[in-house]
């Protein structure tokens, strides 16, 4: 065994809880489209093959129910594993596997068949590869009992989230957003599973709660840094967990705040922002200074020149700006 | 329509095995006829499909499949879940959405599970079951195991592309997956000519690779025969089989089904060949089984389907307090 290199990307934090947990549990294989020879279209699964082997780092044809369902059946069949769709535009090709087995099984069998699998996939927007591969749609994901729903915004969800939701009985979906891959950061070498349940506080203020995740994590925390300067504390507040909803985590920084406003680069109707809005007004509306806002992406499919996508997702300074509408002038 | 049979004649059966396989068959038969009297009463709700005329291929195929091995059927599954061993009983109260049934209640009639016997459910999407087979036999296969996985499905399926994703990938992974077609002629109202190009189905599968045969699905010996031979190759580690049955469902598609697609002239040439009255009168004309004979065996069959109704009647509702269980397993890691 290699001594373990502390992960230096979002990249490579995913690639070494992938590593750590096929080393710790022989159940476990990687499958999916170009997860061995080619290193995966992100290069997440980069030299897993060499290190496992084409047994447990199974590249797939191009067909993704059946690579997906074929996970779902070898969930039901004692293994664990962890199947990668390319990205979530490819999903739905998938969605009936995934909707209606893997959601469905232990309901329908009155509790008798589990089925623990984790499905990996990148998602979102930003990076000008037009409208059918620009989607965020972890938000529809989210709308499916029986399934749970992360998204990991940070090095130490990306390194930690794997190992937890390989644990899980029930089916995880991953969405890592293809955006992250390259960030930097530092971890330490034995930074390992993570709690998948609970919504993190990643900057504490006291004026107004952004509410977010994945990639938009970051443009919030950008539009708090600029919002401090003119004096407005931005709480901002990482999901984490789309399914099921951490909302204990959000109501209580809006009780303190008591205003909201929900950054979300999926579309707008019918999203997860309308969601966690809806939760807001029905278990805290008392609380409110004001009406919560949402930032979304607009609804449009995702054009590609840069000027126009950029105009299509949620921006720092619209942030920024959307907040300082809100909050009432500092003096 | 499908092109004419070629298919072996029926081995030599011993008696006991012969009267056995007719046993089977008529339990389901009995079983479903009791089922549509149960529908037109409304004890049973939702969809029901009934098997009567295929009931060769269901006790064909599991009679000749291990304890170990694992079945992926449709909503049609009935039969295959009683020849199975889940008790008539669970499959009743199951049907009435009772708690007792063997899903608790929660699948009713296309969703009958059973984890004791590895019945990996009825799946109601048409070809949604073959990726899952596909990866129990892949689980199998890495486990080091020697156990198959019964995958059967309609000829509907064999147009949808998961049955192509999974056939290729069955073969390309050298998995042990029986698949087993249960070409009845007809997707609801759609005749198979109408809705594919070439019909000869076993053909279509040969072309990824795979071992493929068809058989006389109205011939439970030729269909045990066929699925022991494919099974032996699987497990010899000959990667999957293709068998596709060829049979004819007597009754509507569903109870919802006024069968405006086909001629009763057509039902009624096919009824000349039903498995059930076929083998007994063979059986009969060989002097194997006598009257009497048959008479027992109807009785007791007639018995246990009124213990089975008995039992549903008596089961109980799963309290409206529990609705939201089974959503997320209960036993979490701590
Ligand atoms: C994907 C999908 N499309 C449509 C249906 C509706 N449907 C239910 S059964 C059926 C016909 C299936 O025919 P076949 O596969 O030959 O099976 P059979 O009913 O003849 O046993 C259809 C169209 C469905 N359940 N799933
Ligand atoms: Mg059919």
């Amino acid at each position: 065994m290699t001594a373990a290199q502390a992960p230096s990307s979002y990249r490579e934090a995913i690639r070494e809880s992938i590593r750590e947990a096929m080393r710790k549990d022989d159940r476990v294989f990687l499958m999916g489209e170009d997860v061995g020879r080619y290193g995966g279209c992100f290069a997440v699964s980069k030299g897993l093959l060499e290190e496992f082997g084409p047994e447990r780092i199974r590249d797939t044809p191009m067909s993704e129910s059946a690579f997906v369902g074929a996970g779902i059946g070898a969930a039901l069949g004692g293994m664990r594993p962890i199947v990668e769709i390319m990205t979530v535009n490819f999903s739905l090709l998938a969605l009936d596997q995934i909707m209606n087995n893997a959601a469905t099984f232990l309901h329908m069998s009155g509790g008798q068949f589990n089925v623990p699998v984790v499905i990996r996939m990148a998602t979102g927007g930003g990076r000008q590869v037009a409208a059918q591969h620009s989607h965020s749609l972890e938000g529809w994901f989210a709308h499916i009992p029986g399934i749970r729903v992360l998204a990991p915004a940070t090095l130490e969800d990306a390194r930690g989230m794997l190992g937890t939701a390989l644990e899980d009985p029930d089916p995880v979906l991953i969405f890592e957003h293809a955006g992250l891959y390259n960030m930097k950061g530092q971890l330490p070498a034995d930074a390992g599973p993570v709690d998948i349940e609970r919504a993190r506080v990643r900057r504490a203020g006291s004026d107004v709660t952004i509410i977010t995740y994945g990639a938009m994590l970051w443009k919030s925390l950008d539009a708090a840094q600029m919002l401090a300067k003119k004096g407005i504390q931005a709480e901002v507040i990482d999901l984490r967990t789309l399914r099921p909803l951490d909302e204990a985590t959000f109501l209580e920084s809006v009780g303190r705040t008591h205003r909201a406003l929900v950054v979300d680069e999926g579309w707008r109707s019918g999203g997860i922002s309308a969601e966690i809005c809806a939760r807001i007004q029905e278990k805290a509306f008392y609380e409110l200074d004001a009406p919560v806002e949402r930032i979304c992406g607009v609804e449009v499919p995702t054009p590609y020149p840069k000027h126009l996508e950029d105009a299509s997702f949620p921006q720092v300074a619209a942030i920024a700006a959307a907040v300082e509408a809100m909050v009432p002038a500092h003096g | 329509m499908s092109p004419p049979l070629e298919v072996q004649s029926a081995p030599a059966v011993e008696r006991t095995h012969a009267i056995e396989c007719l046993k089977q068959m008529l339990r389901i038969r009995r079983l479903e006829e009791r089922c549509a009297e149960l529908y037109t009463a409304a004890k049973i709700r939702g969809f029901l499909h009934l098997y009567n005329g295929e009931e060769a291929v269901a006790v064909g195929v599991v009679q000749a499949l291990g304890p170990e091995d694992g079945i992926v059927a449709t909503y049609r599954e009935h039969g295959h879940a009683l020849v199975r061993g889940i008790p008539a009983r669970a499959i009743m109260a199951e049907l009435y959405g009772k708690q007792e049934g063997c899903s608790r209640g929660r699948g009713g009639s296309m969703h009958l599970f059973d984890a004791k016997t590895r019945f990996c459910g009825g799946n109601a999407i048409v070809g949604g079951g073959l990726p899952v087979a596909v990866g129990l036999a892949l689980a199998d296969q890495m486990r080091g195991k020697t156990t198959v996985t019964g995958c059967f499905f309609g000829d509907g399926a064999v147009a949808e592309g998961e049955f192509h994703e999974s056939l290729n990938l069955a073969t390309l992974w050298r998995l042990p997956v029986l698949f087993v077609c249960e070409n009845n002629l007809y997707a609801m109202g759609t005749r198979l000519d109408l809705a594919q190009s070439a019909t000869d189905l076993a053909k279509k599968a040969a072309a990824y690779g795979m071992a493929a045969e068809a058989v006389d699905g109205m011939d439970v010996f030729a269909v045990e025969a066929a699925a022991q031979k494919a099974l032996a190759a699987i497990r010899a580690g000959k990667g999957p089989f293709f068998l596709e049955c060829r049979t004819y469902r007597f009754r509507a598609h569903s109870m919802y089904d006024p069968e405006l697609y086909r001629a009763k002239a057509e039902v009624e040439e096919w009824k000349k060949r039903d498995p059930i009255s076929n083998l007994e009168s063979s059986l009969k004309q060989q002097g194997a089984i006598l009257d009497s004979d048959l008479e027992r065996l109807e009785r007791d069959i007639a018995a246990e389907i009124d213990d089975a109704v008995a039992f549903a009647e008596a089961g109980t509702w799963e309290p409206v307090t529990d609705l939201e269980r089974f959503v997320y397993s209960e036993r979490r890691p701590t």
